[in-house]
């Protein structure tokens, strides 16, 4: 996604090594998906689904 | 190409299509897996010859981590001819360094890899967007 928009920057964090992060976004389970810092996208999802999600937080 | 092994990976920057930069970003102080993320770092780049490797240090090189917008050490910025935004953080092993591995070769094609109803509801995207992915090795 990041590819595709010059908006979009899309970090993979390794959880184990900023427990601080994991605190801050109350992650409880991998992968999850914060965007923006605000909305949140639990579990893999199909790919229409997470851009329609991701997309939608801005929207 | 959820399917491919690391080895497969591996062969497949063998034939990158475009030069691809790694921005390491490290830390002297206070971080216990910058060693161990600039090797993996190191091990991939010797993989292909058009793979480079940039080495910044977050507290020093304070334009770099401005341009590139990086929070935390260690970090990785995947960035072909242009940035593209992409970022690994911590040290990639096991699911991640494959993720980094398929970064790069996205990045060196050119191709985000997906859908066209994808692409299309992304090019309406005018206000940034900021995903970060919390992953596990396994």
């Amino acid at each position: 996604m990041a590819l595709a928009s010059p908006h979009v920057t899309a970090a993979a964090v390794a959880a184990a090594e900023y427990p601080d992060l994991v605190h801050e976004y109350r992650v409880t389970g991998v992968p999850k998906t914060v965007v923006n810092e605000r909305t949140e996208i639990l579990g893999a999802v199909p790919e229409a689904e997470f851009v329609s999600q991701v997309v939608g937080a801005v929207g | 190409m959820n399917a491919r092994t690391p080895a497969d990976l591996e062969a497949a920057l063998a034939d990158l299509a475009a030069p691809v930069k790694l921005l390491f970003f490290t830390q002297t102080f206070g971080c216990d897996t910058c060693v161990s993320a600039r090797a993996v770092v190191d091990r991939i780049a010797s993989l292909s010859a058009r793979i480079t490797v940039e080495e910044f240090n977050l507290v020093l090189d304070k334009d770099a981590v401005r341009t590139f917008g990086i929070r935390r050490a260690p970090a990785i910025a995947v960035v072909g001819e242009a940035d593209t935004g992409i970022r690994f953080y911590g040290v990639p092993e096991g699911h991640e360094l494959i993720s980094l591995v398929e970064a790069i070769l996205l990045v060196a094609s050119r191709d985000s890899g997906l859908s066209e109803e994808s692409r299309a509801r992304l090019a309406e995207v005018e206000a940034p967007i900021d995903i970060q992915v919390f992953v596990t090795p396994t």
